[in-house]
C-alpha cells in the first residue's frame, strides 16, 4: 500500500498547491487592483468636492482671516462637524465651530496635529496634498489645499490652508467584503480541487491498486486473475497488455503441467506395465536362485545374476509405484494408536539390524501413525547409515506434547554440504560412482513424501562431531478426517 | 487338509506367463496345483478338486475377481488369497469385503506367497472337551464349531481364527498389530484393513447387530477385544 498512498499524497499535494497559487494570484490581483480602484475614486472624489466647495467661498473677504473667518472656510468644506480645519499663520479655526457639536460630544475629528509636517510643507506651497490616516480606529483621507488667489497676470498663494478629512469607512467596508470574498472563493475552490484530485487520484489509482492487486495473485499461482478493462486511456493499455501476458503465463504454465503431468502418467504407466511380466519373472527367480548351486558354470552365475536383477528390478518398480501415487495423490494413511518404541524395535528386529544398531527409546510414547509408512522411513534411513555411514548407528526418539522426533545418526564422515539440500531428489546418487543395485534412487524420496503424508517432514544435518543426521519430525495426533478406525 | 506339507492350490490367473510362474513355483513347495485363466473355470475346478486354498487374480476377463470370491465365499469355507496390484487400494479393500482372506501384491515372491498360504491352512485346535458359551453364542474349540442360538455358523478360516484368538481371552484388547502377527501371521507391518474387514465379516455374522457389537468390540486406538458379553 505504501508506494499508492506515496502516489496520492504527491498528487494531491500538486493539485493543491496549484489551486492555492492560481487562487492567490487571480484573488490577490483583483483584489489589489480594485482595493486601488476604490480608494483612487473615493480621494478623487473627495478632491473634486473640496474644490467645487472652496469655489463659493470666493472672492475671500479678508485675505487676512482671523479665527472666525477661517471657522467659516472650515464649515464651508465639509458638513460634518470638526471634520475640516482652515489655519492661516499662526490661525485656525476652532476646534469646535459655532453652532456645531459632535453629537457624542467627542473632540474633533482633525485638527492640526493630525497632519503631517511634509503635507503642510506641500499645501504651504500651494499644492494639494492627501494621506490616509487611522484615527481613533477609522480610517480618513485628509486633503489639504490652499486657497489660491488668480491675479491677471499670476497666481498668488494666499497663505489660508484647508484640510479636510473625509471617513473612509465605506470603502474600508467594501474592500473588507472584497477580501472576504476574495478569501472565500478561493477556500472554496481550493476545496473544490481537492474533492477533484481526490476524484482524479482515485481513478488513476484504483485501476492501479487493481493492478498490484491483480500482479499479486498472479505470482501466487492464481492464473486466472484479470483486471476489467475500463474506458481506453493509458491505464486501460496497461491492465489489457497485463490480461494478455497473463493469458500466455497461463496457457504455458499449464502446457508445463501438462506436460510434467504427462510425464508421470507415462512413468506411472509404464511401472504398471512392467508389473505382469515381473510378476511372472518373480514367481520363478526363487527357483533359478535354489537350482544355481545344481547347474553347471556359466549357466549357474547367470542364473544367480537373473535372480538377483529380477529382485532389484521388482525393488525399482515397486518403489517407482509408489511414488507415482504419491504425485496422483492417492497416497493414503492408515492411522493406529502405536507404541512408538515398539514400532521402531519391530522395524529393526524384521530386519536383524537389533544388534547393529544403538537406540535411546523412552517408553510409552505413543502416537498416531501409519506403522507401515512410518517402517518404510525409518528402514531406508537406518539402512542407508548402516551401508554407507560409519558405525556406531543410532536410533534417539524424542517427543513433546504434539511431536515426535526420530534421528538417525551414523559416525561417518558425513555428507557434503552441496550434498545435503539434494539427498531426497529422485534417483539422486551422492556418489556416482556408487553401485547401482544398492537401492533405486528412490528411496530417500519415497521416505520424505511418506513424511509429509502424515504433515511431519524429514531432514538432514551433519552433527558437529561428525555423521549425517536424519531428523524425522511427525506429529502426534496425525491429521485424521475419518476420526480414527470404527 | 495337509499341514506343513502337500496341499491342493486352485490358481486363477489369466496371464500364461504369471500363471505358469506361479504354478512352477508352488509345485516346488510341494503343493498340488491346478492352474486356470478364468473365474469360471475356477468355479468349475472347485467341485472337482476340492482344494484347500484359491489364489485369485483380482483383474480377471469374463467375471471378475471380486465376483468369483463371493461365490466361493457363498458356498463354502475355503480360505482365499487376493493377487492384487501394488498400490490399488481400492481393489485390496473391495476383495476383503468380497470375503477374501488375506492378499499378496504383485509381482510377489513365491516364498511370500507359500508363508500366506500356510498361515491361512494353519488352525488353531485345542484340545478342550468343553464347549465355551458367550451369551447365544457357543464355541466349540476342538471341533471347530460355532453356533448361534444353537444353529451352526458358517466361517471363513480367518474368521474362525479371529474370533478364537480373541474369545480365548475375554475382555483383553488385542491391538491390530498383535492379531496381524497371531492370526496373520504377518509380522508387525501388516495391513491393519485385514483385521478391520475380517471383523466386520465376522460381526455381520455372529452379532446381532453389526452397529452395536456384543462379542467383537471396538477400543478406539487400540484394537479389538472379545466381550464382556
Amino acid at each position: 500500500m505504501a508506494p499508492s498512498l506515496g502516489l496520492r499524497v504527491r498528487l494531491l499535494s500538486a493539485f493543491a498547491l496549484l489551486c492555492v497559487v492560481t487562487a492567490a494570484a487571480v484573488s490577490g490581483g483583483s483584489y489589489v487592483l480594485a482595493r486601488n480602484a476604490i480608494l483612487q475614486r473615493a480621494q478623487d472624489a473627495a478632491v473634486q468636492a473640496m474644490k467645487d466647495r472652496l469655489e463659493t467661498l470666493f472672492p475671500l473677504r479678508n485675505p487676512a482671516p482671523g479665527p472666525d473667518e477661517l471657522a467659516v472656510i472650515a464649515a464651508a468644506v465639509t458638513d460634518r462637524c470638526g471634520f475640516a480645519v482652515a489655519a492661516y499663520r499662526e490661525a485656525r479655526s476652532p476646534h469646535v465651530p459655532l453652532g456645531c457639536r459632535r453629537p457624542d460630544g467627542n473632540p474633533p475629528i482633525l485638527d492640526t496635529g493630525v497632519i503631517s509636517a511634509e503635507m503642510r510643507r506641500v499645501v504651504a506651497g500651494g499644492g494639494i496634498a492627501w494621506q490616509r490616516v487611522v484615527w481613533r480606529g477609522e480610517p480618513f483621507l485628509i486633503i489639504g489645499t490652499a486657497l489660491l488667489i488668480v491675479e491677471p497676470d499670476r497666481t498668488k498663494v494666499s497663505g489660508i490652508e484647508v484640510y479636510a478629512a473625509r471617513s473612509l469607512l465605506p470603502e474600508q467596508r467594501s474592500i473588507d467584503e472584497l477580501a472576504s470574498s476574495a478569501w472565500l472563493t478561493g477556500g472554496a475552490s481550493l476545496a473544490f480541487a481537492v474533492v477533484l484530485a481526490l476524484l482524479a487520484t482515485r481513478g488513476v489509482l484504483r485501476p492501479v491498486r487493481e493492478l498490484g492487486r491483480a500482479a499479486r495473485l498472479l505470482g501466487a499461482g492464481e492464473m486466472r486473475t484479470r483486471i476489467t478493462v475500463r474506458g481506453s486511456d493509458e491505464l486501460a493499455e496497461v491492465a489489457r497488455t497485463f490480461n494478455t501476458t497473463a493469458a500466455e503465463l497461463e496457457r504455458h504454465v499449464k502446457q508445463l503441467r501438462e506436460m510434467e503431468a504427462d510425464a508421470r502418467r507415462f512413468v506411472a504407466d509404464v511401472s504398471h506395465e512392467l508389473r505382469t511380466p515381473l510378476a511372472a519373472l518373480a514367481a520363478v527367480a526363487d527357483v533359478l536362485e535354489e537350482e544355481a548351486a545344481r547347474l553347471p558354470e556359466p549357466a549357474g552365475r547367470a542364473a544367480r545374476l537373473v535372480s538377483q536383477e529380477t529382485l532389484n528390478l521388482t525393488g525399482l518398480v515397486n518403489d517407482l509405484i509408489e511414488i507415482s501415487r504419491f504425485d496422483s495423490g492417492v497416497a493414503a494413511l492408515a492411522l493406529n494408536e502405536v507404541d512408538v518404541a515398539e514400532l521402531v524395535r519391530a522395524t529393526l528386529r524384521a530386519r536383524g539390524w537389533s544388534e547393529a544398531v544403538r537406540t535411546e527409546l523412552p517408553a510409552t510414547v505413543t502416537a498416531r501413525l501409519d506403522p507401515r509408512r512410518v517402517d518404510v522411513i525409518l528402514a531406508n534411513l537406518v539402512g542407508n547409515a548402516l551401508r554407507h555411514g560409519e558405525p556406531p548407528v543410532s536410533v534417539r526418539l524424542r517427543a513433546d506434547q504434539h511431536w515426535i522426533a526420530l534421528e538417525v545418526r551414523d559416525h561417518g564422515p558425513g555428507l557434503a554440504e552441496a550434498v545435503l539440500p539434494q539427498v531426497f531428489d529422485r534417483f539422486y546418487k551422492a556418489d556416482t560412482a556408487r553401485a547401482r543395485s544398492e537401492g533405486s534412487g528412490l528411496g530417500l524420496a519415497i521416505a520424505r513424501e511418506n513424511a509429509r503424508l502424515h504433515r511431519g517432514d524429514l531432514t538432514v544435518t551433519n552433527a558437529p562431531d561428525g555423521g549425517a543426521v536424519f531428523t524425522l519430525r511427525l506429529p502426534r495426533l496425525a491429521h485424521d478426517p475419518d476420526g480414527g478406525p470404527g | 487338509m495337509k499341514l506343513g506339507g502337500m496341499s491342493r492350490v486352485l490358481l486363477i490367473e489369466d496371464d500364461p506367463a504369471v500363471r505358469e510362474g506361479l504354478e512352477l513355483a508352488l509345485t516346488r513347495h510341494g503343493h498340488r496345483v491346478r492352474a486356470v485363466e478364468s473365474g469360471e473355470q475356477g468355479l468349475d475346478r472347485l467341485r472337482t478338486d476340492l482344494p484347500d486354498v484359491v489364489i485369485l487374480d483380482l483383474m480377471l476377463p469374463g467375471m471378475d475377481g471380486f465376483e468369483v470370491c463371493r461365490r466361493i465365499r457363498a458356498s463354502g469355507e475355503l480360505p482365499i488369497i487376493m493377487l492384487t496390484a501394488r498400490g490399488d487400494d481400492l481393489d485390496v479393500v473391495a476383495g476383503l469385503e468380497a470375503g477374501a482372506d488375506d492378499y499378496v501384491v504383485k509381482p510377489v515372491q513365491p516364498r511370500v506367497l507359500e508363508a500366506r498360504i500356510r498361515a491361512v491352512l494353519r488352525r488353531i485346535g485345542r484340545d478342550q472337551a468343553e464347549l465355551e458359551r458367550h451369551g447365544d453364542l457357543t464355541i466349540d474349540r476342538a471341533g471347530l464349531v460355532v453356533t448361534r442360538h444353537d444353529v451352526p455358523v458358517s466361517l471363513a478360516p480367518t474368521e474362525l481364527r479371529l474370533l478364537l484368538e480373541l474369545s480365548g481371552t475375554p475382555g483383553r484388547v488385542h491391538s491390530r498389530q498383535q492379531l496381524l502377527e497371531s492370526v496373520w501371521e504377518h509380522g508387525y507391518f501388516g495391513d491393519s484393513r485385514l483385521v478391520d474387514a475380517c471383523v466386520q465379516r465376522l460381526r455381520a455374522k455372529i452379532e446381532d447387530d453389526s452397529a452395536a457389537p456384543v462379542y467383537v468390540q471396538t477400543v478406539r486406538g487400540f484394537g479389538y477385544r472379545f466381550g464382556p458379553v
